[in-house]
């Protein structure tokens, strides 16, 4: 933990007492202030969200008479609209169900991978390694196209199977980058006592290996649910019939009819879908910052 | 201890079958596991690469399989002003949109380098943007940015009169474009502070201990120990900003669709338009392909333009 302006108010307070009120105003101005405006900036669109998606209508397009940053009668009728009256419960199943499979999918291959990369080195392991690394650097706004000429010809468009297989291209580079540096992590030593007890390298990927790389398994998956709840070009592209769509997609086909936008509706849509990748986040924090960082480090 | 150990080796030694053997080979076992990724990356990934490359010399449309044209596809986009906007507006969309990125991104790594109260949950907090689906945060920004009941417009109208009449966000070119550019840059700077706070963290603080003795400023300190130290971190991050910002799709295709009058499309979403609404594949893979470079330009840039300068400042130090 580096920590400057501490350091610069010990150095400050050697010096007078009236330089130490100094300090504390200088902090506030240079740390405190702007920090709240990021906040703020940074928090601002989802407080929007919310806040429209429990606004009757009458309040939502009249500002004259009703103050637009709150609510005086809050409803559900939007989120009741959102529920009852489109397919919305069956696109978050579909996310849902794509999300999960794709992650377990990919935290299933890139664990093989990172172990085998890792620790049953090999010549060119790092070759490997590096191709993988290189697979993350092909954006999917270059491939949707040629993709989907692929998802037709093995028969899977319009299917969410498309998606759980396709998902993982972009999922497997990250984990099985973020999963080699935890497997670095772990002393050999341990694998070599059990070799020496005649166990065999999947008992030992099994027993040991994997039960020491537990955070790094959470990290990995939680990261790739999220991805996988995010992704739009694919899910877009490949996926035709209003029923199969996933949450993000089918807000922004399936909810934006005619030229009167249903605002509330949108937004309730919108808070809606992003809930429980917000929810996940809160119980993992710690988990996402690692991943996050781990990866950019590695 | 030892009564946990000896069941497992009888274990181990009571099944010597061909499966278990097998699986301990280490040729073997190398190939089971990379079978899974290698080939998902292989069919999913690679395949489609080549094959995205294919039809961009082709003229293929949905349903019907193209013949090969050579250069037709790449011939007609250099005189096509739609491909030359999206290539205009893919450059200025990446360039301020990674300037901004950083430099806020930047300023609030350090700011969050600090000791303050609920350092953690705020941290959390910051991280929000980048969680949440860019689809919906840019629903969100659509509707900050209506023409009629934008939020922004009711401030700066209604409560603190500094204008007269609404701010017209997305009906005209520039300022669509400008809008779509800080969406952008709100939804990056979380990653960006939040990578470059690992980095900062990473700094020993005896450089500074060190500075501080010899009179450095505040500014020094920045300029000749944070900064250079950064490089490395800096370097990968903006080696990853740049290319997925080049290639973004999600925002402009939720905010603006490419309007008003296609000022606002980005190579990726003019190619949607193109190769999966409008059915001519070959066209839409010739525009994807032709991101190729300037993704391959970009990264090279500042991936070696950063990381050189990273490692002369290392050479003048030592």
């Amino acid at each position: 933990m580096t920590d400057v302006a501490a350091q610069s108010s010990n150095v400050g307070s050697a010096t007078p007492d009236t330089m130490a009120w100094d300090s504390r105003a200088r902090r506030m101005v240079m740390i405190y202030l702007p920090l709240a405006c990021f906040i703020v900036i940074l928090l601002f669109p989802f407080y929007w969200m919310a806040i429209t998606s429990f606004k009757p209508n009458a309040e939502l397009l009249n500002y004259k008479e009703h103050n637009p940053f709150w609510i005086t009668s809050p409803t559900l009728v939007h989120i009741k609209h959102l529920l009852f009256e489109t397919d919305y419960p069956h696109w978050l199943k579909t996310t849902m169900v794509v999300a999960i499979a794709s992650t377990f999918l990919s935290l299933f291959a890139s664990t093989l991978a990172a172990y085998a990369i890792e620790r049953l080195r090999f010549r060119g392991s790092a070759y490997v390694g590096l191709g993988i690394y290189l697979a993350y650097l092909v954006p999917p706004s270059i491939l949707f196209i040629p993709l989907a000429t692929v998802i037709v010809q093995f028969g899977l468009f319009d299917s969410p199977m498309a998606l759980i297989l396709v998902y993982p291209t972009f999922l497997v580079p990250f984990c099985t980058w973020l999963l080699i540096g935890y497997f670095k992590s772990i002393p050999y030593e341990l694998e070599e006592c059990a070799l020496v007890d005649g166990a065999t390298r999947l008992q030992i990927l099994r027993r040991i290996t994997l039960p020491l790389a537990v955070p790094g398994l959470i990290s990995a998956g939680i990261f790739s649910f999220t991805l996988s709840w995010n992704e739009f070009i694919y899910a877009l592209a490949f996926i035709q019939s209003g029923a199969n769509k996933t949450v993000p997609v089918a807000i922004v086909t399936e909810l934006i009819t005619g030229d009167v936008y249903q605002w509330g509706a949108l937004m309730a849509g919108s808070l809606l879908g992003s809930l429980p990748v917000a929810l996940f986040y809160s119980l993992f924090v710690d988990y996402y910052v690692s991943s996050l960082t781990g990866a950019v480090k590695e | 201890m030892s009564v946990t150990t000896v069941p497992a080796r009888t274990y181990a030694l009571r099944q010597p079958n061909w499966l278990a053997r097998v699986f301990d080979y280490k040729p073997f076992l190398i190939v089971v596991c990379l079978a899974p990724a290698v080939g998902l990356l292989a069919v999913f990934l690679t395949y489609p690469l080549g094959l995205g490359i294919w039809l961009a010399f082709t003229d293929t449309t949905i349903g019907r399989s193209g013949v090969y044209v050579g250069l037709e596809n790449f011939q007609y986009l250099l005189s096509d002003p739609l491909w030359w906007g999206a290539v205009f507006y893919s450059i200025v969309y990446t360039a301020v949109a990674t300037f901004g990125k950083f430099a806020l991104g930047f300023w609030l790594a350090l700011l969050l380098n600090n000791h303050f109260p609920f350092k953690s949950l705020i941290r959390a907090i910051v991280l929000l943007p980048w969680i949440v689906p860019t689809v919906l945060s840019a629903l969100a920004f659509w509707w900050i940015y209506d023409p009629q009941f934008s939020i922004i417009s009711y401030l700066l109208v209604d409560v603190l009169h500094w204008r007269t009449t609404n701010v017209d966000f997305l009906g005209s070119p520039w300022p669509a474009r400008f809008s779509l550019i800080v969406a952008n840059i709100w939804r990056g700077i979380p990653f960006v502070a939040i990578s470059l706070l690992a980095g900062l963290q990473t700094i020993s603080p005896s450089l500074y201990e060190a500075a501080m003795l010899d009179g450095a400023t505040a500014w020094q300190r920045f300029r000749y120990i944070t900064f250079p130290m950064m490089m490395p971190i800096l370097a990968i991050v903006m080696t990853f900003s740049i290319i997925f910002t080049f290639t973004d799709f999600q925002l402009v295709y939720a905010i603006t669709r490419g309007g008003p009058v296609n000022s606002t499309h980005l190579l990726a979403t003019l190619a949607f338009q193109r190769g999966i609404a409008g059915g001519e594949l070959g066209e839409g893979a010739a525009i994807a392909v032709s991101m190729i470079p300037f993704l391959v330009f970009a990264t090279l840039f500042s991936y070696f333009g950063l990381a050189r300068r990273k490692w002369q400042q290392g050479e003048a130090n030592d």
